[in-house]
């Protein structure tokens, strides 16, 4: 009998085997024109709903293409990245994948797995469109770029409950020109037993943490804090980490076991007055059908007004890609105007694109997208537009162990310098 | 008959005898001895190098061998020996948790009780749902929100008037991973009660009676006729419950997250590790975890093996 298995094991095996070089095969004798597997993790609500919208300007601009949706949904992303690195691990890339813009591919690229897509800005007249600020920040160390973005989000965004803040005798339309302003109305509410700042698991600690590097060094500071320009050891970045430990004492206790969703909940249900988070929270908010500026409302987070801290979805052009002539219609229609309005009004984000008609998107959307335009363009850390993967997982640790109280601020303040020194 | 042919004559025989069984093996054998063993070396091997960026790992980088280094680094990382420490007392308390309810509840259904049946499938349901599914329940219960906020086990210790008994669970970062075996007893509890009331049914009626007659109290009754009849048991629960526990993942991925130090193990160390690209500490992990793993298993196998001769 166990004979019996084996050598039905060692069929499988073979048969396993012989599948596997398909592919290549196929992919190699055609252009690869006739379809495209796009690798998301947009499996669900308004993503799916964005992923849906877009499929459908493709189908208009590329007929003759078929559209395979490649989406693994789980993790907040975590699960496709995983399923992600083993495929392009074993030489089997989808024909483009998502990821975040900026300094996230730079692994992609060490690992010679992602094609430079710069002729394709030329071709698609991509370069003008998108803001200056955002195609530095999307070209790599070489020159080139890698990615075309399909939408942008604005991470330094506080959301409140304008009903938990009258109620504490905070006037909800204050707007506060730094951290120490806003922390004297944090302690208001502390004192009236408010939870006043929700945050979830750790990287919402980092997403809040960047946002407070932002708000104390300012634009230029912060940024240099990832081209080495900046000090991490520096005084300057002392005093914001002190922000940061004083702002995490303003917390919820159960921080460390909740998704992001769920700290906007305690906004929303008035258990907790502020949180910082994405403009992704957005949808959130307009699920319930809550109005922004009554039931909810959003500001920049005190001290970064003016700032504009970006992250982008962006799909790329894998090396070894099966349907490459696929990928470029596809890569077409993720850069096109109509391709960024209908992706970006389901999906709640705003356009890369500065040439869109933004005048149908929701009212939050359009003052971002008018943020996004005026103000000066910043990296995110907690998302993978400043630093690379195991940059990013190194500073999540430090913080982790700062915040469940394992160091101390001088410990935690030499573990990100040295996070970020790679 | 020339010593030759003899000889040869005997390795037919040899080749008879044994030949067979040892070709019904051989698929088996090669195929342990590949996806097993063989990983296991390929493994070591990735862990005695400096694999640790997305270059290094596709070949675009050069690797060099670094022998013993990571190893040297992680154990003397703070963060490593925080996973280590958490490791063990995760499995003491899984361990002792187990054992103590499990032959407690093996000890009461052994008695003649009506409805033990009942009890049994009570007692072993818990087993049947998956450590991710009970986790994101427990997730829940063991939320560490107190007093005003409180949700879940602290919120009914306020409505029975325990509130002193509310704690902030697996958030404490230097014990709090022992909250985690809290779900994890509750789940292999009746695994160990099932393990040991076989134990108990398998002890000839005889014993009882021939120690009784003997005018045995039921202490020692226990003491010196059933306790040595249960230790194979024992042994086998003790096994069988450590090198779950060694390995426990599931369970803290869905109540915590793989990036909370409070509650880091060396597998979620590996998981980490592998997602950030850095091959060779996630294969080091693995092999520190292998070694801890055999540490405990392999002097049971041979404990096993020579009672097997005997």
């Amino acid at each position: 009998m166990v004979a019996a298995a084996a050598a039905a094991m060692a069929l499988a095996l073979a048969a396993c085997g012989g599948g596997g070089d398909e592919p290549e095969g196929g992919g190699s004798g055609s252009g690869g024109a006739d379809e495209v597997e796009v690798f998301t993790w947009w499996a669900a609500g308004s993503e799916k709903a964005g992923l849906d919208a877009l499929v459908g300007v493709f189908d208009e601009q590329h007929p003759d293409v078929t559209f395979v949706n490649g989406a693994v949904a789980g993790g907040a992303g975590s699960q496709a990245k995983d399923l992600l690195q083993t495929r392009l691990q074993a030489q089997d890339p989808p024909d483009t994948f998502q990821a975040h813009a900026g300094a996230e591919l730079q692994d992609y690229i060490d690992a010679a797995q992602i094609e430079p897509v710069t002729d394709l800005y030329d071709e698609f007249g991509l370069t003008d469109a998108f803001p200056p600020d955002l195609v530095d920040r999307l070209t790599a160390s070489d020159g080139e770029i890698y990615s075309i973005p399909s939408n942008i989000h604005r991470a330094n965004v506080v959301w409140s409950n304008p009903q938990v803040l009258k109620d504490n005798g905070i006037d909800p339309a204050a707007t506060y020109a730094d951290l120490d302003a806003w922390m004297a109305d944090l302690d208001k509410l502390e004192a009236a037993g408010v939870t006043p700042l929700a945050v979830a698991q750790a990287w919402t600690q980092v997403h809040l943490l960047e946002t407070v590097l932002l708000a104390d060094l300012g634009a230029e500071g912060y940024s240099g804090l990832w081209d080495g320009s900046t000090d991490w050891e520096g005084p300057e970045v002392t005093a914001a980490l002190q922000d940061f430990e004083k702002l995490m004492a303003y917390t919820n206790t159960d921080r460390d076991g909740l998704d992001w969703p769920e700290s906007q909940q305690l906004v929303i249900d008035g258990n907790a007055a502020f949180t910082v988070m994405g403009d992704w929270a957005e949808a959130s908010y307009a699920e319930q059908g809550l109005e922004l500026g009554t039931d909810y409302d959003a500001a920049p987070v005190p001290g970064t007004d003016g700032v504009f801290d970006f992250l982008a979805d962006s799909f790329t052009l894998p090396v070894g890609a099966p349907h490459p002539d696929g990928a470029q219609a596809w890569l077409e229609t993720v850069g096109s105007t109509e391709g960024q309005e209908a992706f970006n009004k389901a999906k709640g984000s705003i356009p890369a694109r500065t040439d869109v008609d933004t005048a149908s998107f929701g009212e939050y959307q359009q003052s971002a997208a008018e943020s996004f335009q005026a103000d000066t363009i910043v990296s995110s850390l907690a998302h993978g537009a400043a630093v690379p993967v195991a940059t990013s997982t190194a500073i999540t640790d430090a913080t982790s162990k700062f915040t469940s109280g394992a160091s101390d601020l001088a410990a935690f303040q030499s573990e990100l310098a040295a996070a970020a020194a790679g | 008959m020339p010593t030759a042919t003899r000889r040869r004559a005997g390795v037919r025989r040899a080749v008879r005898r044994s030949g067979a069984p040892l070709l019904l093996l051989l698929p088996s054998l090669i195929l342990v001895g590949v996806f097993v063993y063989g990983l296991i070396v390929a493994n070591a091997r990735q862990s005695a190098t400096d694999n640790h960026t997305a270059a290094q790992a596709t070949g675009q980088a050069p690797t060099t061998g670094v022998g013993l280094r990571n190893y040297l680094d992680l154990l003397g990382s703070e963060e490593f020996q925080h996973s280590l420490t958490n490791l063990v007392l995760y499995t003491v308390v899984f361990l002792v948790g187990t054992m103590i309810i499990g032959f407690a509840w093996a000890w009461l259904l052994d008695k003649p009780l009506r409805g033990e049946g009942i009890f049994r499938s009570i007692y072993l349901f818990p087993m049947a749902v998956s450590f991710i599914a009970s986790g994101v329940v427990w997730r829940w219960l063991l939320n560490s929100n107190q007093d005003e906020q409180a949700s879940g086990l602290n919120r009914l210790f306020q409505m029975i008037g325990l509130d002193a008994l509310q704690n902030n669970w697996w958030n404490n970062v230097s014990v709090g991973i022992v909250a985690i075996a809290i779900p994890a007893i509750w789940q292999l509890s009746g695994y160990v009660m099932a393990l040991f009331l076989a134990g108990f049914r398998g002890i000839p009626v005889e014993l009882r009676e021939a120690a009784r007659v003997d005018g045995a109290s039921e202490w020692k009754l226990y003491r010196h006729v059933l306790f040595p009849q249960l230790s194979p048991i024992a042994l086998s629960a003790l096994i069988i419950i450590g090198h779950m526990s060694l390995k426990a993942f599931d369970l803290i991925m869905s109540i915590s997250k793989p990036a909370n130090y409070q509650t880091k193990v060396p597998a979620v160390d590996m998981y980490v590790f592998k997602s950030a690209f850095d091959y060779a500490n996630a294969a080091a992990v693995g092999t520190i975890l292998l070694v801890i793993v055999a540490v405990v298993i392999v002097p049971y196998l041979v404990h096993t093996h020579r009672q097997g001769k005997s």
